[in-house]
């Protein structure tokens, strides 16, 4: 099993789900976060001065999938969240050691 | 109940209509004489039977009865009304009704649409307070949002009763006694006569060698103390009401140039004082004081010129704002260790523009509403110059921004916008409606430049009050001197030169462009004394204030926001990462 974790721009995470279902993901989880990479934020002005905005506003996709499915999925949210320009994101896939669903007891693959 | 006065409106309605309809031919008959009179005598020369007509005493507080004094009066029933058969101004009694019932019917109208006019005029101006509370808290960073639009709420309590505990006094105590036109006689009815007493350099005697309660430098008044039984009349609340309005204007201006630092409860010690100042000079201005006495003392114009306000209200309420700056010191993280100014940006600049909006209505009762006369037909222009003013500033300020290389930064607008409302208050009814606009232009640019000029030299403003009050309500004042046309205001303080009626065929309000110079310098000694008094009062105050209890609330509160420390209520609980409320559950 693996934990996919896109951190992606605001604005397209409607297409990232889009593709997602499409490719078969059944549930994920989402969050507003906020951060920096390498261009470290930018500046922005208000009532004629400078300011800069060190951490912008981002949205984190978390999808965890059978190892199999991996590559796909990663896949889709690569095509669906790229705009080309600096700040579209990264993907973070990591093993998943056990998942249990909570009103059954389900355990592993099956708890997906 | 609501139907029943609805009934009893109906059918006072159609009795006066009926009884106009009957009396027609005796109406004719009783004007008769008087129609072989020269027409173009005097209106009061109407009253046809002699002896000479027994006019109401609208201009003395005398009663044709000394054992049944007409004022104050509480119902209204004498404001305009003799010997009425009804007695109550409701309902008349047909078949009882003289010519005199008629010119004291026409008289209570009168008073009737004025008070009517003044008094939604002054609902209007009430209403600004939440256009200030939304400007302010808007412009304010989300964790001192509760606490901003907390002082804008208990502004308008706490200032009010100050100016009905000792500022309406002070202000307007001695009114009756202010230099006005000859034959001028009271809007709002001759119950204001009651204000007439107060306190100056040089008392004015009558031929009889009493004194007449004038002074030839009025001080301040001493009439209406917590509105006492002494002025109990109907006149005299319509009056307090507006008046009191308009202070709470200048007392809400500064909460926003000492925003998310001031601690509460010195705030609330500034609420209950603001009146001192802001009434001093009122009466100096309005209630008939030495400024005001100017023209008629020293022969410059018609003395200090003010139609609305740009001096009493916003360059006073302006300038309060700097003191409080200046005492206060700026934000924690406003300037670098450089000092270079730092942005910090409101958190709701939507909130920002419906605020300015409100404001911008609220406006239509500040300048027209200040007529006191919904009979005064100048009303119409105040109105368009007033709006030709804030249109004009709102897009001089936009091409300030982009001349300076600028986005056209919403707040600015905003605060453009208001800059061209607060200098057209004062010039408002003197002033053609492409003087307006240029008015209006000017506070653009200078709110612009304004802010730019205090911010860089230290004085932390985060809403820009100080620039779109002070410094435009100083433009306003100085406009009247430059713009006035002289087709309003003949005999304004008491001011008629022959010359000028010579020249012009009337003494308008005439400012330098229109051949009066003396009406600017005026225009200017006023700018200074508000300058000087203003700042000297508040920044006295401010320091004094501070030694009772601290005016700035300590640098851990003022990190954390003062919602929590000093309301107890956060302005946005959802959105804390640290929910600061947490430590006032302990």
């Amino acid at each position: 099993m693996k934990m996919v974790e896109a951190i992606i721009k605001p604005f397209k995470l409607d297409e990232v789900k889009e593709a997602l279902t499409k490719a078969g993901v059944e549930g994920m989880t989402v969050s507003e976060v906020k951060g920096f990479g390498r261009q470290k934020g930018h500046t922005e002005l208000y009532r004629g001065a400078e300011y800069s905005v060190d951490f912008l506003p981002k949205v984190k996709i978390q999808v965890l999938i059978a190892d199999e499915k991996a590559r796909q999925v990663v896949e889709a949210i690569t095509t669906a969240a790229r705009t080309g320009k600096i700040g579209d994101g990264k993907i973070f896939v990591t093993p998943v050691e056990e998942v249990i669903r909570i009103r059954t007891g389900e355990k592993g693959p099956d708890a997906i | 109940m609501g139907k029943a006065k609805r009934l009893w409106l109906f059918l006072s309605l159609s009795m006066v209509i009926a009884w106009m309809l009957m009396m027609r031919p005796v109406l004719a008959e009783e004007a008769a004489p008087q129609a072989a009179e020269p027409q173009g005598a005097a209106p009061q020369a109407a009253a046809p039977q002699a002896p000479a007509p027994k006019l109401p005493a609208y201009f003395t507080t005398t009663s044709p009865d000394p054992n049944k004094p007409m004022w104050p009066d509480p119902t209204g029933g004498n404001s305009g009304t003799w010997a009425t058969p009804a007695g109550d101004a409701k309902g008349d009694i047909p078949d009882q009704l003289k010519l005199g019932d008629l010119y004291d019917r026409i008289a209570h109208n009168l008073y009737s649409i004025n008070y009517v006019w003044v008094l939604v005029a002054g609902f209007l101006v009430m209403f600004m307070q939440a256009g200030f509370m939304m400007v302010e808290t808007g412009l304010c960073r989300a964790k001192n949002s509760s606490h901003t639009s907390a002082m804008n709420l208990l502004i308008y309590p706490l200032g009010g009763l100050g100016f009905w505990v000792y500022g309406f006094a002070i202000g307007w105590g001695n009114w009756w006694n202010g230099p006005v036109p000859p034959g001028w006689y009271p809007s709002l009815g001759p119950g204001l006569s009651l204000l007439n007493s107060g306190f100056g350099l040089g008392a004015a005697v009558d031929a009889a060698g009493k004194a007449t309660g004038a002074f030839t430098y009025g001080l301040f008044g001493t009439t209406g103390w917590f509105l006492n039984g002494a002025v109990n009349d109907v006149a005299v609340m319509v009056l307090f009401f507006f008046m009191m309005v308009f202070m709470d204007t200048t007392a809400t201006i500064p909460t926003g140039a000492m925003a998310e630092r001031w601690s509460w409860k010195n705030f609330c010690l500034y609420g209950f004082w603001v009146a001192l100042p802001y009434c001093l000079y009122a009466n100096w201005v309005w209630g008939g004081g030495w400024l005001a006495q100017g023209g008629v003392n020293w022969g410059l114009g018609h003395g200090a010129v003010d139609f609305a306000g740009s001096g009493v209200v916003h360059a006073m309420g302006g300038i309060i704002a700097l003191a409080g700056a200046m005492v206060l010191g700026p934000r924690i993280g406003k300037y670098d260790e450089y000092g270079r100014p730092r942005a910090m940006p409101g958190h709701n600049v939507a909130m920002v523009v419906t605020g300015t909006f409100i404001l911008a209505f609220g406006w239509f009762g500040f300048n027209p509403g200040s007529t006191l006369a919904g009979t005064d037909l100048r009303i119409s222009f105040i109105v368009v110059n007033t709006m030709l003013a804030s249109f004009t500033g709102a897009v001089f300020a936009m091409f300030t921004l982009w001349a300076k290389g600028l986005k056209p930064d919403t707040t600015m607008m905003c605060n453009g916008m208001l800059a061209g409302l607060v200098a057209i208050t004062a010039p408002c009814a003197f002033v053609d409606p492409w003087a307006a606009a240029v008015i209006g232009a000017v506070a653009g640019v200078l709110v612009v430049l304004s802010v730019f000029f205090w911010e860089a030299r230290g004085i932390d403003d985060p809403v820009g009050a100080i620039s779109v009050h002070g410094v435009n309500g100083l433009w306003g004042v100085l406009s009247v001197g430059i713009f006035a046309n002289g087709a309003y205001g003949a005999g304004w303080n008491g001011v008629v030169r022959e010359g000028m009626v010579k020249l012009y065929g009337s003494d308008g309000v005439r400012g330098l462009l229109y051949g009066d110079f003396s009406q600017f310098v005026m225009q200017a000694i006023d700018g200074v004394v508000v300058v000087v008094f203003g700042f000297v009062m508040a920044y006295v105050w401010f320091k004094l204030s501070n030694l009772i209890t601290p005016i700035r609330v300590s640098k851990e509160v003022e990190l954390e926001g003062l919602d929590g420390p000093e309301m107890g209520v956060l302005g946005y609980p959802d959105f804390q990462l640290h929910p600061s409320g947490q430590k006032l559950v302990e």
